[in-house]
């Protein structure tokens, strides 16, 4: 049985503790390395992060890219969405492709 | 170019012919492989952006219900509305088959049936934007885990059509004009020990009869004094 996890500032993940998700709050950079660490080496399938916290986090994410788990997947936060997400994406194309043709 | 190091042998022309063959139906192998891929990863990325549009939308619509809850009730008091969720979800994982590259597949279950479970407080004392925070957070959650499912996918497809691309050129451009090359080498190599033989039996040849001939002569001579 795998996990679900979420992982953000406080006022962001919030509401995710309510559809029955685990939920870490990480207020700072630190933290949240940590926390995606421990969840990583503990069956944890989908990690949700939060894009500010994310940008800063590139090495950790890029860790685990590759890997088949954990999928960590870029949400925006309270802020609003900072385009990593999608800038991902776009990564991923020209990853493959070797320019963006879309 | 040849590199330095080959043997110009009979037998180093048929073992290198052996692996040309070889790099050449791996070369086409791969090839395939990377067409097929490319036409998987495409569908997929495209589908990627679809969704991820659509779940930072319904995020962004959670979050701003969310921002009014938080100003109509206090801190303390959200905090322990969502402390202890009722809700629970189990996830499953399987993997799929692409061309190769195993890629996740998410079966979730929640524990409780009732689409009610998702709010674990009483609405008495909580503001009816919360309730429109968690439903629709709920909502975007099917996506969410589409989304996951399919981000993965991209993720993975990239980096094996990736690696795949580096073999196909690899040996498009450098191995097998490389083997090509040192064919023709030893072709060329052994051509010129043939002729450069022939020529010498041909001189051998020539310079046997020579001898043959210039002993006769002797013979012929001495034969003529002996009877004049």
């Amino acid at each position: 049985m795998y996990k679900i996890a979420v992982i953000g500032d406080q006022d962001s993940v919030l509401g995710f503790k309510a559809l029955g998700l685990e939920v870490h709050a990480a207020e700072n950079v630190e933290q949240a390395r940590r926390a995606l660490h421990d969840l990583a080496h503990d069956n944890c399938a989908i990690i949700y992060l939060t894009e500010q916290l994310a940008a800063q986090m590139g090495a950790e994410i890029a860790r685990y890219k590759d890997s088949l788990t954990p999928a960590i997947i870029l949400i925006p936060g309270k802020e609003g969405s900072l385009g990593i997400g999608m800038a991902n994406v776009k990564t991923a194309v020209e990853r493959a492709v070797g320019a963006d043709i879309l | 170019m040849p590199s330095t190091t080959i043997n110009p042998t009979r037998m180093e022309l048929t073992r290198l012919k052996g692996r040309l063959r070889t790099a050449q139906r791996g070369h086409k192998l791969l090839k395939d492989k990377r067409d097929e891929l490319m036409k998987q990863f495409m569908d997929v990325v495209r589908e990627n952006r679809e969704v991820r549009r659509r779940v930072e939308e319904g995020l962004m619509k959670a979050h701003s219900s969310f921002t009014v809850a938080a100003a109509l009730m206090s801190p303390e008091m959200l905090e322990q509305s969502l402390l202890y969720p009722k809700q629970s979800v189990e996830l499953d994982m399987t993997f799929q088959n692409i061309m190769s590259v195993d890629v996740p597949q998410y079966q979730f279950r929640t524990k409780s049936e009732d689409p009610g479970e998702i709010y674990p407080y009483g609405f008495a004392a909580t503001s009816g934007e919360l309730d429109d925070a968690v439903a629709a957070l709920e909502q975007v959650f099917k996506d969410m885990l589409h989304l996951a499912e399919i981000e993965k996918t991209s993720q993975l497809l990239a980096e094996e059509i990736e690696k795949t691309r580096r073999r196909v050129n690899a040996l498009e451009y450098v191995k097998i004009p490389e083997m090509q090359a040192n064919i023709k080498y030893i072709t060329m190599k052994l051509d010129e020990n043939e002729r450069a033989n022939t020529i010498r039996l041909m001189k051998v040849k020539d310079l046997i009869l020579k001898e043959a001939l210039e002993d006769r002569r002797e013979q012929d001579q001495q034969a003529l004094e002996n009877f004049g």
